[in-house]
Formats: structure tokens, sequence, C-alpha cells
């Protein structure tokens, strides 16, 4: 059974990535947005250009995991293919893991080409690179889950778009990409705390400037954790609807 | 003969969890048998518990009450196992419009877990098999519905599966692709497969079936073969006579009976000297049986089916 869970993950992964996520609109679309975010703050603030770099990276990861993520469970939903899916030898759990893997490893891989742009022009001199991996491996599943979360909670397609902008937009403002969390009102602080690109952008602050794994192993924690409880939300959610 | 599907006092109520909701028992204790090899076909009107039926057997939707073994395996305990062995051909044609019709026969191959050297040999037999070999590399969404729905039959007989759930195949086609499924889903069963088949189509099932049951407010009011459903519902004989009217025109009647011969003599002296054009004997037909078991006519059924055309019924 687990051969099974694990063969339907790989593919049903795989068929995302082909089917929805690969197409030339979403991977511009996954590289540009957050560079215009970023350029737009660097414009209005120019300094510490390299200081911006954790937060673009973190951008782009969540919105490359996210955003087709958010819609692909609910679009096949609506027009019944997800009803295949449920009818193959897989348990839940491993079909929505299966979900997740596409939006993961294309997050992953746009972000991969803005790490690539952003080292050939700033260096990657004093890169601890295991937590580099850690941290952006551990986000993409974070945010994969999140945008799981959205896509079962929600009907139609439109919803689901506004409620992944709706978690996604503030976060954006308040976990740390432009802004240290640091700086923001008291109120502010802890309402970044509990907004898991706040992990993100700071276990990757830490990364990039050479700090240790112990330095950043909260934030990591805390992303295993916004991981497993979206994802176990997102099983629940869909098995009762599948009720 | 072993059973394909083994059913038990199956039962899905919906809403009894629920303060506020009257709970809806849309399947109720039904119990019946598929042997294997046969067509099975499951008849009733919109909302009988067709489709709720088929969901629970193909483990889309928890029972609430009964039990089912397929193939030998617990609905409830071996589900897993279940799926791997049946294919199942949804109402909707729900392939993945972004793939290619080779595309999703292969995806459809790698669920199931069919080995990789199979995958090309395995999808080209079936694009030729349904006549869509030169479709190979065109995307599902640019496929006419009647290939839509070839290839989603294609795809759920992708892994060999020796059960096969059809729900409502042909809806929605013209008369040539359904007669042309039709003939798609008679090889099945020669070819060793079982078929659990729902349809509003009565002449469907009446030229398919091996046997069929009729499922009306989620009970099964009857289930036996097509001849014998058609004996249980009309024990008379029909006698169509046609005459040559007074008035030079023509006018046909009917004498009903236990005895041919009887509504034959009963006609004919009725006729009163006028010449006879014709004397038929009517056979009662699967939507006579229908129309007594359900109170139902075709005409209401196909009308449940709103803007779906009943112009493949003679195919």
């Amino acid at each position: 059974m687990l051969v099974d869970d694990l063969r339907c993950m790989f593919y049903i992964g795989l068929k995302d990535l082909r089917a929805y996520y690969f197409k030339p609109p979403n991977i511009s679309w996954g590289i540009i947005l957050p560079f215009a975010f970023v350029l737009a703050f660097a414009i209005r603030n120019p300094g510490d250009l390299r200081g911006l770099v954790p937060g673009l990276l973190a951008l782009t990861l969540l919105f490359g995991t996210s955003s087709m993520e958010a819609i692909v469970i609910v679009f096949e939903r609506r027009i019944g293919s997800l009803e295949r899916l449920l009818l193959a030898p897989v348990r839940l759990p491993a079909l929505l893991a299966g979900k997740l893997l596409g939006g993961m490893v294309f997050g992953l891989t746009v972000t991969l080409v803005v790490l690539v742009i952003m080292f050939s022009i700033f260096g990657a001199g004093g890169v601890n690179w295991l937590l580099l991996c850690l941290a952006l491996l551990l986000s993409a599943t974070a945010f994969s889950s999140l945008g799981a979360f959205v896509s079962v909670a929600v009907r139609e397609v439109f919803e689901a778009q506004t409620l992944a902008n709706f978690i996604r937009f503030p976060m954006m403002f308040l976990g740390g990409v432009f802004i240290p969390v640091e700086t923001l009102p008291q109120g502010l602080q802890i309402l970044a705390r509990a907004l898991p690109l706040t992990y993100t952008v700071e276990s990757l602050r830490f990364a990039l400037s050479g700090r240790s794994l112990g330095d950043a192993a909260l934030d990591l924690v805390v992303l295993v954790g916004f991981a497993v409880v979206l994802f176990a939300l997102a099983v629940h959610i869909m098995a009762r609807r599948l009720e | 003969m072993p059973y394909a599907i083994e059913v038990e006092g199956l039962t899905k109520t919906y809403g009894q969890d629920q303060r506020k909701v009257k709970p809806v028992v849309a399947v109720d204790q039904i119990s019946f048998q598929v042997w294997e090899g046969e067509i099975f076909g499951f008849l009733g009107p919109n909302g009988a518990g067709k489709t709720t039926t088929m969901r629970m057997l193909t483990g889309l939707s928890r029972p609430t009450a009964g039990r089912a073994n397929i193939l030998g395996f617990d609905l409830i305990h071996e589900v897993s196992r279940i799926k791997k062995r049946i294919g199942v051909v949804p109402e909707r044609s729900n392939l993945y419009d972004e793939l290619t019709a080779y595309g999703n026969l292969e995806f459809a191959m790698q669920l199931y877990g069919v080995p990789r050297a199979e995958w090309r040999p395995r999808a080209e037999e079936l694009l030729e098999r349904f006549r869509l070999s030169e479709k190979r590399d065109i995307s599902f969404a640019k496929l006419s519905r009647g290939m839509k729905r070839a290839l989603t039959i294609a795809a759920a007989l992708a892994h060999h599966p020796p059960l096969v759930f059809l729900d409502e195949p042909t809806t929605g086609l013209d008369v040539m692709n359904a007669r042309s499924l039709r003939k798609m889903i008679a090889g099945l069963r020669d070819g060793g497969v079982t078929v659990f088949l729902t349809t509003h189509y009565l002449e469907e099932a009446e030229r398919l079936c091996n046997r069929v049951a009729i499922i009306v407010n989620g009970k099964i009011v009857a289930l036996d073969t097509v001849d014998g459903l058609k004996k249980t519902a009309h024990n008379t004989n029909i006698v169509e006579i046609t005459f040559e009217s007074e008035s030079g025109g023509v006018e046909t009647r009917r004498f009903e009976d236990r005895d041919v011969a009887k509504s034959v003599q009963t006609g004919l002296a009725q006729a009163n000297g006028r010449r006879v054009l014709a004397v038929n004997t009517l056979r009662p037909t699967l939507e006579d049986v229908f129309v007594k078991l359900t109170g139902l006519s075709r005409e209401v059924m196909l009308a449940e089916k709103a803007g779906k055309e009943p112009g493949n019924a003679g195919g």
C-alpha cells in the first residue's frame, strides 16, 4: 500500500508539473512578480540591496509554490478530474502530498533561478549551504501546504485566488521581506511571528550570512510545524468533503 | 460461476450527523450479486440511488451500513485493493484537457502501477482499439465529445481491470458514437470483463445487459434477466391488427389475452368484413416493465436529463 502511495504521489506531482506548472506564463510570473515588488521597494529606499535578497528569495518561493497550488485542487474538483485521483489506489494524504510535490518543485525551481541571478550579482561567499537548502525545502513544504489548505477550503477557483492573496499580501509586508520584523510596532511583531514567511526570511538571512544551523533551529522547527498543521488541516477538510 | 460483486444491506444516509438537516436515505438496504463476466444493468430514474450506489462500490463514498465484497475484497477494509482492480468511467468525461490522448493513458497506467515496459504498447493498443490512433498527440480538450468518451473508457481499461463500472456511458452522444460505444461495451464482456452499467436508456440496457436491477427511491424493486423481467411484468400477449377503415383509410387496434390465437380471433371478429392489412404480435419491452415498476415513462426519464439528447436510443 505504501508503494502505491509513493508511486501515485510521484506521478501526481509530475502530471501537475507537466499539465499546469511549467508553462511560460507561470514561469515568467513566478520570477517577475517578486522582482517587481523588491525593485519598487529598492527604488523608493535605496541602500543595502544585498539585504533584500533573503526577502526576494522568500517571496519568489511563496508565490512560486502557492499560486498554482491554491488553484489546482479546486480547479480539478470543479471539472471532475480530481475524482480520477480519488478512484486510484492511493490514500488521501498521499494524493494531497502529490499535489504538494508539484507546487514545491516548481517553487524551488523558480527560486533557484533567482538564487543564481543573485549570486552572480552579489557573490556566494560565506553561505551556509546546508542551512540554505533546509530553509528553502522546509519553506517550500510549508507554503505548498498553505496552498493546499486554501484550495480545499473553498469551492470556486476565484475564491481560492482571493483567499490566497488575502493571506499572502499581509504576510509579504509583515514577514520581514522589506522591513525587519524587529523594527515593527510590538503588536505587528506578534502578528508577524504567526506567519510562516517571517521564519523563511529569517532562516534565509542566517543562511546567506553564514550563520550556523543552530542559530536558525527555531525557524526551521516552526516551518515544520506550519507544514504539518496546514497539511493535516487540508487532509481533514478534504476527507470531510468526500463524506 | 463466482460473483464479481456481492452486496448485502448496503445503505447510504446523508446528513445523519447534522442536527439542522433531516437525514436523507439515498440507498436503502440494497442487496444483489453480479456474476463474473456479465454486463449488469442498474436502472432507475434520477435520484433513485444509482450514482450513490456506484460511488460506494468504487470507494468514493463510505456506506452508512451494510457490506459489499468486490472481486473477493471487503469494501470497508480493503478499498485500496479494490481500487487497484477496477476501472471506472464516470458520467462526465474527466480526463486532463492539458494532456494528449497518449499522455492521459500513460498517466492512468502510472497511477495503477502498470510496468513501464507496457506503457507504450498498451497505450497504442487501446488507441487503436478505440480508433484514436490518429489523435494520439492531440490534447484531450481538442477531441470531439464521442472521442473524449471513448478515451475515458480506454483510460479506465489501461490497467486491465477485470471489473468496469460505467456510469451513463452513452449519454449525450450522437447515434453513431453511441452505437460504436455499445459495440465496445459488448466487446468488453466478450473479453471476459465484468461490466456494471448504469443507464437511462432502456433500449441500451435491453441490448447489452445479461441482467438488470431496477432501483426506485433507494430500493431495488426488480432484478432479473431482461426476458425474466418482461415475463414478470406482462403475462399476456398483445396482438395489433391493422384494418382498412370504412372511409378507405387505415385503423389499428390492439387485442390482449394470454392466448395469442384468442387475441387474433377476437380481432378478426371485429373486422366485420373489412380487409385486414396486417397482424402483428407485440412483445413487451423493458420500457413496459420499467413503466410498470416505476410509474415513470421513457419520456419522463429522458426529460429528467435536461438538455441531453435521446437520439441515440435506436443505436
